[in-house]
C-alpha cells in the first residue's frame, strides 16, 4: 500500500474505533437510559478505543520510515559482490545511489553493467518486502490496538483520565518543540563555530581590526588571505543600533505617554492599531524604503549641507530602523504606564500637580523599570534585524564612527557570507556561523535581562 | 448594586414604615446649614454620561469641622467627595451641575484652575498610595511642585512639621531616605496624610481612609482626624458607623445619590428622623 493509503486506511480504523468503542461502552452498562452508571461519557470510551488504535500504529509508522532505508542499504550491500563490497565508503555510497537511480528508472552517470543491474533487481525486491512488511504490521497494531483497547471497557474504566491522560501529553510534546528547536539550533551554531576556532584564533576574531573574510581558493590566488576581525561589524552594528534607538526611544516614549494620558478615547482607539500596524510591516518593505527613499535623501541633504555622504549610509539604515521599532517601544513604555496603579495619579493630581507634572514626577518615574525593558527589548530587536541593513547599510566593513559613511553590520555579513554557492568547510562560510554564536549570545542576555525587568516590575504592583 | 436591588430596599423600607416616619426620596432632612460656613453645595447634581448619580444635594461644611458622609455602596458619597476637589474632572463622561463654593469662590467657575484648588482642597484616598520615592520626597513632593520651600532648610521643615502633625514623625525620622512604600499600611496612610498637609491644604477630603487598615491603626488615624479638625475641614466618607460616631460632628447620610439627612452625630445616631436613616444606621440595610 502507498503510504498516503495506509495513513488514510489507519484513520479510517481509528474513526471505526472509536464508534466501537462508545457503542460497547453503552452496551455494557445496557443502553443509553444507564449511560451515567459508566464511569465517563460514552465518547471517551470512544476517544479511547481510537487512540489505542492510532497511537501505535503511527508509531511503527514513524519508526519504519527512520529505520528502513538503512535497513534495506544494509541488506543491499550484503548482496553486492565481493568485489563492490570493498570500496571505500566514497565510492560505495555513490554506487548506492547509481543502484537506487537506475532502479527508479531515472538516467545516471556512467555505464550500466551486470552488476548495476543485478543491484537494482534486488533494491526493487527489498523494497516491495518492505512495503508489504510495512502494511501488514501497521494495520495488525492498529486492528490490535483497538481490539486491546475495546476489549477492557467496562463500567468502572477510567477513560475520561486515561484519554486526558494522552491529551496532556501531547500538550507536552507539542510545548517541547520549540525547546528542542532552539537547543538544536544553538547546537549546530555552536559546533560549527567551534570549527571556525580551530581555524581562526578566538581573539583575532573578537578583537581584530580588518574584516575581509575571503579566502583563496586556489593556491596561486592574489589578494585573498582571509582576515576575520569582527571589531568593524560590532562597531557597525552598534552605530546602527545607536542611530535607531535615537529615533525610536523619544518618539515611542513620547507616543506612549500622549496615548496613555493625554490622548481622548477616540484618537486611542484610531492611532493604536495604526501603530501596530506599522509592526506589522514586513521589514524588507522598510528596507527598500531606506534604500530607494531615506538614503538618496540623506545623501542630498547632507551633501547640501557640505557632508560626504556615502550612498549608502549608516544614517538612512538607522533612521529607518528607527521608525520600524517605534512600535514596539510605544507599546511596551505604553503597557508600563498603564500598569501604573491609578491611584499614583489620582495621589499625584490631589496633591495639586497638573497632568504633565504628575506624568513626568510620579508615573513616569514608577514605569521606569519596565520602560527600560522594553528598550532592552528594542535594542535587542534591532540588532537581529537584518533586511533594512542589507539593503540600507552597504557591504563596507569600514571602522567608522560617522553616520555618514557605509558601515556593515554583523546580520549582513552573516548574509552575504552564506549566500550563494559556498563550501561548508572554509573558515569564510565557518566565519557566519561564529557571528551568529555572537548574535544570539548578545540578543539572548538582552531579551532575558529585558524580560526580567519588565516581569519584575508587573510583580511590583500586583 | 443594581438599580432594581436599591428599590426592592426602598420598597422593603416603605413597607416596614412605622407611623411619623417618611421613606420617601425628596427634600433633605435636617439642617444643611452650617454656622460658620467654609464649602458651600447648592443644588450640586452629577451625571456619569445617563446616569444620575447625585440629585440635587446642598450642604454646608464649617469651618474646624469633621462632617462624616455614609451610605450604602453606590450611593454617591465618594461622588459628592471627588467634587468637592473636581477629581471627577479626570472622567470624560462625568458632568456636574450646581454651584460649589470654597470660601465663598465658586470652584467650577471657569477662571478657577483646578490644579490651584487641589492644592487648597487635599486628598486621601481609601487605598494608602505613597509615591514610589523616599519617604522625605514623598511628603517634599507637594512643597515641590507649589514652590513653597525657597531652600532646602525650609523644606526640611515642612517635611518635619508635616510628619509630625500626621503622628510619624517618630518612626521614620531615622530613615527619611528609605522607600515609602516599604512602611506598613497604617504608616502609608498617615504618610500619605502627611504629604497632603505639607502642600498647607483648607480642607482635607478622606475617603474611606481606614478601609484598608488593621484596627490599631484605625485608632491612631481617627485620633489624627481629631486633632486635625482644629486646623481644617474635613470631610469624612465612611462605612464605619462607629468611626462615623467617633470622629465626626455631624453626619450626612446618602441614598440613591440623594442626601437624605444632615444632623449633629449625636442625633443622627440616637435619633434618626427618616426610616432610611434609621434602617442604615441600625444595619438593616447597605
Amino acid at each position: 500500500m502507498e503510504n498516503t493509503t495506509l495513513i488514510l486506511t489507519v484513520c479510517l480504523l481509528g474513526v471505526a474505533g472509536f464508534y466501537l468503542g462508545r457503542s460497547r461502552s453503552l452496551s455494557v452498562v445496557g443502553g443509553f437510559a444507564a449511560a451515567r452508571n459508566l464511569h465517563s461519557l460514552p465518547g471517551y470510551y470512544g476517544y479511547f478505543t481510537a487512540i489505542w488504535c492510532l497511537l501505535p500504529a503511527l508509531a511503527v509508522l514513524t519508526l519504519w520510515f527512520v529505520l528502513e532505508p538503512r535497513v534495506v542499504m544494509a541488506l543491499l550491500v550484503d548482496s553486492l559482490p565481493q568485489a563492490q563490497q570493498d570500496l571505500p565508503p566514497g565510492q560505495l555510497n555513490l554506487l548506492l545511489n547509481n543502484v537506487r537511480n537506475f532502479a527508479a528508472g531515472s538516467a545516471i552517470g556512467g555505464e550500466t553493467n551486470q552488476v548495476l543491474t543485478d543491484a537494482a533487481a534486488v533494491y526493487l525486491q527489498l523494497q516491495a518486502r518492505s512495503r508489504l512488511l510495512l502494511t501488514g504490521l501497521v494495520l495488525a497494531c492498529a486492528v490490535l490496538g483497538g481490539v486491546i483497547a475495546w476489549r477492557r471497557i467496562h463500567p468502572e474504566f477510567r477513560a475520561r483520565n486515561r484519554v486526558e491522560g494522552i491529551v496532556m501529553l501531547l500538550l507536552v510534546a507539542a510545548s517541547s518543540i520549540a525547546i528542542f528547536t532552539t537547543i538544536g539550533i544553538v547546537l549546530s551554531v555552536l559546533f560549527e563555530a567551534v570549527r571556525f576556532f580551530g581555524e581562526v584564533p578566538i581573539s583575532d576574531f573578537l578583537f581584530g581590526t580588518n574584516w575581509s573574510p575571503q579566502t583563496a581558493i586556489r593556491a596561486d590566488q592574489v589578494g585573498s588571505s582571509g582576515s576575520f576581525g569582527a571589531i568593524p561589524l560590532f562597531t557597525g552594528t552598534l552605530l546602527i543600533t545607536g542611530i535607531a534607538m535615537l529615533v525610536a526611544v523619544p518618539v515611542g516614549l513620547m507616543t506612549a505617554i500622549y496615548l496613555a494620558e493625554y490622548s481622548s478615547r477616540g484618537v486611542r482607539e484610531i492611532a493604536k492599531p495604526l501603530l501596530e500596524l506599522l509592526a506589522g510591516i514586513p521589514t524588507v518593505v522598510y528596507g527598500f524604503f531606506a534604500a530607494l527613499t531615506i538614503a538618496p535623501w540623506v545623501r542630498r541633504t547632507g551633501e547640501s549641507l557640505g557632508f560626504e555622504v556615502a550612498s549608502e549610509s549608516a544614517l538612512a539604515a538607522g533612521l529607518v530602523m528607527g521608525i520600524m521599532i517605534i512600535p514596539l517601544v510605544s507599546s511596551l513604555a505604553d503597557d508600563a504606564i498603564k500598569a501604573v496603579p491609578g491611584s499614583m495619579r489620582d495621589g499625584a493630581l490631589g496633591l495639586g500637580s497638573t497632568r504633565s507634572e504628575a506624568m513626568t514626577k510620579v508615573i513616569l518615574p514608577a514605569a521606569l523599570p519596565g520602560i527600560v525593558g522594553g528598550i532592552l527589548l528594542a535594542v535587542s530587536r534591532a540588532i537581529g534585524e537584518t533586511m533594512i541593513v542589507v539593503m540600507a547599510a552597504g557591504l563596507a566593513a569600514n571602522l567608522t564612527a560617522n553616520p555618514f559613511a557605509a558601515v556593515t553590520t554583523v546580520t549582513v555579513q552573516i548574509v552575504t557570507l552564506l549566500v550563494g554557492d559556498q563550501e561548508f568547510d572554509s573558515a569564510k562560510t565557518l566565519a557566519a556561523f561564529a557571528l551568529g554564536l555572537i548574535l544570539f549570545i548578545v540578543t539572548l542576555i538582552l531579551n532575558m535581562a529585558g524580560l526580567r525587568v519588565v516581569r519584575k516590575y508587573r510583580e511590583q504592583y500586583e | 448594586m443594581s438599580n432594581a436591588t436599591n428599590e426592592n430596599l426602598v420598597n422593603l423600607a416603605a413597607a416596614r414604615a412605622e407611623p411619623g416616619q417618611t421613606t420617601e426620596l425628596g427634600a433633605t432632612i435636617g439642617d444643611v446649614r452650617s454656622k460658620n460656613p467654609f464649602v458651600v453645595a447648592e443644588n450640586v447634581d452629577v451625571y456619569y454620561g445617563d446616569n444620575h448619580a447625585i440629585r440635587n444635594v446642598t450642604l454646608e461644611i464649617g469651618k474646624q469641622e469633621v462632617i462624616a458622609l455614609i451610605g450604602p455602596s453606590g450611593c454617591g458619597k465618594s461622588t459628592f467627595l471627588r467634587c468637592l476637589n473636581r477629581m471627577n474632572d479626570s472622567i470624560e463622561s462625568a458632568r456636574v451641575s450646581g454651584t460649589i463654593l470654597l470660601d465663598g469662590q465658586d470652584i467650577y467657575s471657569r477662571n478657577l484652575d483646578p490644579v490651584a484648588l487641589r492644592a487648597r482642597v487635599g486628598m486621601v484616598f481609601q487605598k494608602p498610595n505613597p509615591f514610589p520615592k523616599s519617604i522625605y520626597d514623598n511628603v517634599a513632593y507637594g512643597p515641590r511642585i507649589h514652590g513653597l520651600a525657597a531652600d532646602r532648610a525650609e523644606l526640611d521643615q515642612i517635611v518635619r512639621t508635616s510628619l509630625e502633625r500626621a503622628g510619624l514623625w517618630d518612626e521614620v525620622k531615622d530613615r527619611l531616605d528609605d522607600a515609602g512604600t516599604g512602611l506598613s499600611g497604617g504608616q502609608q496612610q498617615r504618610l500619605c496624610i502627611a504629604r497632603t498637609i505639607a502642600v498647607g491644604p483648607e480642607v482635607i477630603l478622606m475617603d474611606e481612609p481606614c478601609s484598608a487598615l488593621d484596627p490599631i491603626a484605625t485608632a491612631r488615624i481617627e485620633d489624627l482626624i481629631d486633632e486635625l479638625s482644629e486646623d481644617y475641614a474635613i470631610v469624612v466618607v465612611t462605612h464605619s458607623m462607629q468611626q462615623a460616631a467617633r470622629v465626626s460632628k455631624r453626619v450626612a447620610y446618602f441614598h440613591l445619590g440623594t442626601l437624605v439627612e444632615v444632623d449633629e452625630t449625636d442625633r443622627i445616631f440616637t435619633n434618626p428622623r427618616h426610616k432610611l436613616t434609621e434602617d442604615y444606621i441600625t444595619g438593616r440595610i447597605g
